[in-house]
């Protein structure tokens, strides 16, 4: 293992994988991704796999949509040899009232003064898009053509071999212990396989990233939840979007390789690192499901499971220098979205530790945007 | 089973994976039941591992020289059997 680097990134999810490829392409050497588990345990791995644009917030927006820009030519930048799947065939959001289709009219209206090609729908549209679709059930709804799926595993996958070709080093089963300080300046990662020398840390541990962030006095204001989701058996193609609403609390798409997955929220659900399945997740997802997407409940579950959504007060992410510990970077909070926005993420954590002009304002990321102030912006797109 | 081609030897029958499949994923590094599945999808077809995953630790302890037992076995989940999604909502109705 190094004993040495110039950074440390802590997580192998999408973020990790982004942000190391990033820093290599631009020529920083000796870079060390640590993974306590293996690549996508986390958050990554237990994703819906969707991609969209359509957000309620300015920030949310502009990097789904330059997110989605990069994922459009990854397959290429990353020359990979195996699929990452990336598959636009849309999101169709659906409002079950009025007062939910208002609110996305203005959502609409934000999205398309970004360039966001998203647009309203009335029932009899929405149907022309997802024929099988119970329009008893909805008002109106929203679709935008070039949101979708990607594969997880494969893209988070594509980074990681990219970013080794440039040299990067990536050690999974390899727990964080402890990160050493002296006289504020960060000295190094203490790991349960030894002890690697180096100033500048990066914490991408998504669910975990309170955790990371206390070892360096920081109190991070991100807490986690489980977020559960299922897969059914593959079928032959049948429905090209992802069907979402968030007053009913479903997701559903049909993925490339033919299996639907559906995921919902619950906010009662307790604070922490519960990631486990329950039959009430089972039983309300059945009904949501069978109500809304009526054919889909022909299908068999074959496998259901939990993950964190790791949120922050805003629900948009923290894409952070520390202001307190100097060398300290964050990338958290994204609120169940980190997965569709990591190209951004890593962009701006490279610019940020190579003191490089911003791609974009920084201001609503900061980790500071929480001191004393009242949330500005609520992102309220979120199942 | 020399004579056999690890081409033509399918080890997980959902996902189409065979042998020679596993061999290249161990040959690029991958050597966990987890990063396999990420990958390949191996075991996370309808039978859920039921009929490939004892194949898939054996073939991982020959490859790697390891005991059976440190070649972890993947993580089990709901369900064993699928049922369908309106036999579910129909049991909670009633």
């Amino acid at each position: 293992m190094m004993t040495q680097a110039n950074v440390v990134i802590i997580g192998g999810g999408i973020s990790g994988a982004s942000i190391a490829y990033h820093l290599a392409e631009a020529g920083v050497k000796d870079i060390v991704v640590l993974e306590k588990h293996y690549m996508t345990y986390g958050a990554t791995g237990r994703c819906g796999a969707g991609v969209r644009q359509q957000w309620g917030t300015r920030m949310n927006c502009l990097l789904a949509k330059k997110s989605v820009a990069f994922f459009e030519k990854a397959q290429e930048i990353l020359a990979y040899d195996g699929d990452i799947e990336f598959k636009q065939e849309g999101y169709l959001i659906v409002a079950s009232d009025e007062a939910e289709a208002k609110t996305f009219a203005a959502h609409v209206a934000l999205q398309n003064s970004l360039g966001i090609p998203a647009r309203v729908c009335t029932k009899e549209e929405a149907r022309a898009i997802v024929p099988h679709l119970n329009t008893d059930a909805i008002h109106s709804a929203t679709f935008c053509p070039t949101d979708g799926h990607l594969n997880p595993f494969t893209m988070t996958d594509a980074f990681f071999k990219a970013a080794k070709r440039l040299g990067v080093h990536y050690y999974d089963h390899t727990a964080v212990t402890d990160i050493r300080r002296q006289n504020g300046q960060i000295e190094g990662v203490m790991t349960q396989h030894g002890f690697i020398k180096t100033n500048t840390v990066v914490n991408a541990a998504g669910g975990w990233a309170k955790d990371i962030g206390a070892m360096v006095g920081l109190d991070i204001p991100v807490y986690s939840r489980n977020h559960e989701i299922l897969v059914t058996e593959p079928v032959e193609k049948m429905q090209g979007p992802m069907v979402i609403s968030f007053s009913k609390n479903i997701y559903c798409q049909q993925t490339p390789h033919g299996a639907f997955i559906m995921g919902r929220g619950d906010k009662d659900a307790p604070k922490g690192l519960d990631m486990g399945s329950s039959w009430q997740f089972l039983e309300a997802m059945a009904k949501t499901v069978s109500d809304l997407l009526p054919p889909v409940g022909e299908l068999r579950v074959i496998r259901q499971w939990g993950g964190l959504y790791n949120m922050s007060p805003d629900h948009q992410p923290i894409i952070s220098a520390s202001r307190d510990v100097p060398g300290f970077y964050i990338a958290c909070g994204f609120s169940g979205h980190g997965f569709m926005l990591a190209p951004m993420t890593g962009l701006l954590i490279r610019e940020m530790i190579l003191g490089q002009t911003p791609s974009m304002p920084l201001e609503a990321l900061s980790l500071e945007r929480f001191e004393g102030q009242e949330i500005e912006e609520l992102e309220t797109s979120v199942v | 089973m020399d004579n056999m081609n690890p081409k033509e030897i399918v080890i997980c029958r959902c996902s189409d994976v065979t042998l020679a499949d596993l061999f290249a994923l161990f040959e690029q590094g991958y050597r966990t039941f987890e990063e396999l599945k990420r990958i390949k999808r191996v075991g996370m077809g309808p039978c859920q591992a039921n009929t490939c995953g004892k194949m898939v630790q054996w073939e991982i302890a020959k490859y790697f020289d390891i005991p059976l037992e440190e070649a972890l076995f993947h993580n089990l989940r709901p369900f064993t059997l699928g049922i369908k999604l309106k036999h579910i909502k129909e049991g909670s109705d009633t």
